[in-house]
């Protein structure tokens, strides 16, 4: 009788663990199969590429994940990317062009990029939190004035071009460069790629730790951290939980909520301004595509649309996948827009499997 | 008993065209333990979430100690020595015992004597013993509220409640959901905390309760306070009486 029940709960506890963990098993078995089936996949420069795809979803995300705990949405940052990488991009063009040394020209269009993000974050902030309009429909409204002001500040351009040559290259050495390179022959080769290789050497240059990866990953880092350990990311919790209980036991659930929301606001433009670095132009259609996939990100990594539940480690996997899938079934030559529905039913699994694990832990009590 | 240390003064509170409050006076002193009794839909909790911050009234002051509070925020009221356990528990089901009996004081830590970080260990520790005293074992302290029972909520909401050491305990049914030696246990608490001079608010429907530990009687109708009796000159009956209206007070 004892051990009969020992070993249910002993499966209760694999299948809770197995709840847990497939989206890391999920992202594992994606890398086994397109490493077996595609040719190329199983490369440094591949897992690089990924890597480098992944930031765009995965900046989103980490704002999405602060906002969605909180049972919120931001649809703004669709274009919050945008609007911080116009402004960056014409900020750092406009002083160079007045002569301004590059690398003061690129800090202070990092910082009205960053600047500029703040407004549809605080407007967001502030109508959810002290109007209480419902998020969707305050940041789908943010959503279409950000989308507006972007192109108005482009003339209606998709892209904000004519930086100078010099500045180029410096955002691109930085934007398509590596901390580390392996080299043919040479080995590693430190801050960037060196000067005069041999054509065959290049073409075997590889980048292991891509700028782009190295900022997106300390930004995981320090907002997994407020997150999982600060007082802020426990009061984001609970007020994701119970939004009532957050203001009687004193939290300042309004002042919490604009931060979020700004939070968001500020992820997207460090996509925005990455956007800038990697392509040497801004657009106010940087981010527009990865919403959904954002939000996708999110769903997958577990977190609850209804609020109160999820992690910044499930949304770096659900961003991983997603640009895994992107890019193996490109490798496998399969139609990209199978990545679509591949998604929509990882979604739907997500969901779900997040409903039999609340099961499973009521059961183990 | 000594000086007041609440004083409700001609507090009225409206939701829309419905007065849930009208023109209550209401005081509490040192050491007291003051019954608030009344029907469904009588205003109690809308008194108590007066007081506690959650609902500023329209009309009518509060002090605390010397202090104003009408108007004040729950955090500046919970940091004056009020802590209210309210009727819905006010829990967030979504996190543990720990961080529930600390929400809104989180316990931190400096993370490599710098990043200010939530201090779970110690949380959870200071909750256990603070649930010990009320004789309620919850067998694992990590769980999250959700998969716990109805009274073992109930418990880490009164846990949350005495653990400040407030200097005024708002209880609203707060026995509710409790089994009958739980029920004791929480009497027992009350009992206590006047002896330790703490003063308790008590909201319940269980008239006995009330007679075994209140020392104070107040009685609301449709907003309005009714009766205010002293135990000595209390009985069921009579508090009866005042609660449904059939008796009216000088
Ligand atoms: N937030 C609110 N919005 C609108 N009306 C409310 C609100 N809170 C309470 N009321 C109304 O105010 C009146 C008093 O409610 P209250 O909750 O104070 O009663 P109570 O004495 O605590 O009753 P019970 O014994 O059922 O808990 C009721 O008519 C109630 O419907
Ligand atoms: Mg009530």
């Amino acid at each position: 009788m004892k051990s009969k029940s020992s070993s249910a709960t002993s499966l209760d506890i694999f299948l809770n663990l197995l709840a847990r963990s497939w989206t890391y098993l999920f992202l594992v078995g994606l890398l086994v199969f397109f490493s077996l089936t595609g040719p190329g996949f199983f490369t440094v420069r591949n897992f690089s590429n990924i890597l480098v795809a992944s930031t765009l979803v995965m900046l989103m995300a980490i704002g999405q994940t602060f906002v969605i705990i909180t049972s919120g949405i931001d649809l703004s940052i669709a274009f919050t990317v945008g609007l911080s990488s116009v402004i960056g991009a014409t900020t750092m063009r406009n002083l160079a062009l007045g002569g301004m040394d590059i690398g003061l020209a690129i800090l202070i269009g990092i910082g009205a990029g960053v600047l500029a993000s703040l407004i549809p974050g605080l407007v967001n902030g502030y109508l959810v939190a002290w109007v209480r309009v419902p998020p969707f429909i305050a940041t789908l409204g943010m959503y279409g004035i950000v989308r507006g002001a972007a192109f108005l500040l482009t003339d209606g351009q998709q892209v904000v071009g004519g930086l100078p040559q010099n500045l180029r290259d410096s955002l691109s050495s930085i934007g398509n460069g590596s901390l580390i390179y392996t080299v043919p022959d040479i080995g590693l080769v430190f801050f960037s790629r060196p000067a005069d290789l041999a054509p065959a050497q290049l073409r075997f240059t590889d980048m292991l730790l891509p700028y782009p990866v190295i900022v997106a990953a300390l930004v995981v880092l320090i907002f997994g951290f407020i997150l999982g350990r600060t007082q802020f990311g426990r009061h984001t919790y609970a007020i994701g939980g119970n939004q009532d209980a957050a203001i009687r036991a004193g939290i300042n659930v309004k002042r919490h909520l604009l931060m979020i929301y700004v939070l968001s606001a500020f992820t997207a433009s460090i996509a925005g301004l990455l956007h800038v670095f990697r392509f040497t132009a801004g657009s106010p259609l940087a981010g527009e595509s990865a919403l959904l996939s954002s939000v996708a990100a999110v769903v997958i990594g577990g977190t609850n649309l209804f609020g109160g539940e999820g992690r910044l480690s499930g949304t770096v996997v659900g961003a991983l996948i997603i640009a895994t899938l992107t890019t193996g079934l490109v490798i496998l030559n399969i139609d990209a827009l199978w990545q679509f529905i591949i998604v929509g039913v990882i979604i739907i699994v997500a969901v779900l499997v997040g409903r039999v694990q609340q099961a499973l832990e009521r059961r183990q009590i | 008993m000594g000086e007041p240390i609440l004083q409700v003064h001609g507090v009225s509170k409206f939701f829309g065209g419905l007065t849930a409050l009208d023109d209550v006076d209401f005081e509490v002193s040192c050491g007291e333990v003051v019954a608030l009794l009344g029907d469904n839909g009588a205003g109690k909790s809308t008194l108590i979430k007066c007081i506690s911050g959650v609902y500023r009234p329209e009309r009518g002051q509060i002090i605390f100690d010397g202090h104003v509070i009408t108007g004040h925020t729950p955090m500046e009221i919970r940091g004056l020595g009020i802590e209210t356990i309210y009727q819905d528990l006010a829990l967030a089901e979504n996190l543990d015992v720990g961080a529930n009996v600390f929400l809104g004081k989180e316990k931190k830590r400096r993370w490599l004597g710098l990043f200010p970080i939530t201090d779970d260990e110690f949380m959870r520790r200071e909750s256990e013993q603070a649930l010990d005293k009320l004789d309620i074992h919850i067998p694992s302290l990590r769980q999250k509220l959700v998969n716990l029972s109805g009274g073992q909520r109930q418990a880490v909401a009164i846990a949350r409640a005495i653990y400040w050491n407030a200097k005024l305990i708002i209880m609203d049914e707060p026995t509710a959901a409790l089994g009958v030696p739980e029920q004791r246990k929480v009497l027992d608490l009350i009992r206590t905390l006047r002896q330790q001079q703490i003063p308790v608010i008590l909201i319940s429907h269980t008239m006995q309760d009330v007679m075994d530990v209140a020392d104070r009687m107040v009685v609301m109708r449709r907003g309005r306070v009714v009766a205010n009796v002293p135990r000595r000159e209390a009985t069921v009956d009579l508090l009866v009486k005042y609660i449904i209206g059939a008796e009216e007070m000088a």
